[in-house]
């Protein structure tokens, strides 16, 4: 397959494998925000291409992870109003919420349905004048353009049954908290998909302020070991900086129609994070003047107490500080087909990618 | 979520495209995506083509790299 089977050579990753061990000398971590690079790593087995002297750990990356229970259960609440059809990309559905899932709800009465693209919804809608349809909008700035443009279609065509619930959020604020926080990081596996949209200016302050490594990746096991071996010469060089090594899809200034989609339909909002808390400016917000397809202006509902599940390490996996196999659930209690954190629910979340690839 | 996957263009049709992955087709919306032309390659995303694949940036990369694991250890940096 074009694009794919070049980046999956077993001699080039070998020799990346064979060249990272001659150029590494210091301890360091790389972190990486991007469930698609965390199922790589894992899928690939690549940590046992390193050298001990690299460590890598999973950051904050899968969007079904990171939203908190809250939302979870005011989906939830939303589903439960008569004539409403909720419309979810498909792991958000068996995220727990606070006293069951949508999965759950869905085979009591309520209807709820997966789709694959948010355009789905909007045929949902056209096809269903008489019903309400609200689209859970969850997902990084790779997908949330996807939002803006199908708000801006439904403007277009006059559709009014169609409400976005935003759950949206962006990369860099979680990015500059974590380093704030404490999280001992020395470089950064940027996420490809969303430097697509975005490109790479946002990351440079990360670089210039506070000296870390950034480098943009592909998905492939080559894109990853190249990568990771530009993060290790950068930082056994002392010098820091942005770079793109997944130069085929990453332009510098990324998408600027996305862009502004994505700026005339949505504006920043302090927003809350599952285990991270509320981060500023770091959620995505439906603007006033297209607050008739804002789901939370829409319908009025009333949202139990939220709380976390007992036991769940989630919040601190998603910070880097734990891996999964710290956690007394993982693989006894909490599993893929019963799973009690969200973290086991995506197939890119963390604990969900080490349940399937460990040894 | 981010996954977005390479996809060939058939044909474009006003804001839609007919893309090809191992010759099974999709329907791209080019509502994100201007300029796609017949023969690109397109990344997808939940049913949007969100960025072209640069054909020319692809290969230099990739030459770079083999090069330059070619050479002797720490001998040049990337």
């Amino acid at each position: 397959m074009k694009y794919i089977d070049e980046y999956r050579k077993k001699d080039l990753i070998l020799s990346i494998s064979e060249k990272l061990k001659s150029v590494s000398t210091k301890e360091i971590v790389l972190m990486e925000v991007c469930g698609g690079h965390t199922m790589a790593i894992h899928r690939f087995g690549l940590p046992s291409l390193l050298p001990a002297t690299i460590r890598l750990i999973s950051g904050p990356g899968c969007p079904v992870c990171v939203s908190p229970q809250y939302f979870i259960d005011k989906a939830l609440a939303f589903s439960r109003i008569p004539n409403v059809i909720v419309t979810t990309y498909g792991d958000l559905i068996r995220v727990p919420g606070s006293t069951t899932s949508l999965e759950k709800e869905r085979a009591n009465r309520s209807d709820i349905r997966i789709i694959y693209s948010v355009l789905e919804a909007l045929t949902i809608a056209k096809n269903n004048p008489g019903k309400s349809i609200v689209f859970l909008g969850i997902g990084f700035e790779t997908t949330a353009p996807l939002t803006a443009a199908a708000i801006l279609e439904a403007r277009k065509e006059n559709i009014t049954n169609f409400f976005v619930y935003s759950a949206h959020k962006i990369m860099p604020p979680v990015m500059k908290a974590l380093v704030e926080e404490g999280v001992k990081i020395d470089g950064f596996i940027a996420p490809g998909h969303v430097s697509a949209i975005t490109g790479t200016a946002i990351y440079d302050n990360l670089a210039s302020e506070c000296g870390l490594g950034v480098v943009v990746s592909g998905f492939e096991p080559v894109d990853m070991m190249q990568s990771i071996l530009m993060l290790t010469s950068q930082i056994e060089a002392g010098t820091p900086k942005v770079e793109v090594q997944y130069q085929r899809v990453v332009k510098t200034n990324g998408n600027k129609t996305a862009q502004h989609l994505l700026a005339e339909v949505f504006e920043t909002r302090d927003d809350s994070w599952r285990g991270l808390g509320v981060i500023k400016e770091s959620g995505l917000k439906i603007r006033k003047h297209l607050s008739t397809f804002d789901a939370e202006q829409h319908f009025e509902v009333r949202v139990p107490e939220s709380f976390e599940p007992k036991g769940c390490i989630c919040g601190l996996i998603l910070r880097g500080l734990k891996t999964p196999v710290d956690c007394s659930l993982f693989g006894k209690k909490c599993t893929p087909a019963d799973p009690v954190g969200a973290c086991m629910v995506s197939g890119e979340g963390t604990c969900a990618t080490y349940y399937k690839y460990r040894s | 979520m981010c996954l977005a996957i390479p996809a060939k263009v058939i044909s474009v049709n006003g804001e839609t495209a007919l893309v090809s992955i191992e010759d099974v087709e999709y329907t791209a919306s080019l509502l994100l995506l201007d300029d796609v032309n017949p023969g690109d390659f397109i990344m997808l995303h939940a049913g949007f083509a969100i960025q072209k694949v640069d054909a020319d940036e692809a290969a230099e990369t990739l030459q770079l790299l083999q090069e330059e694991v070619k050479n002797r250890p720490g001998e040049t940096a990337l």
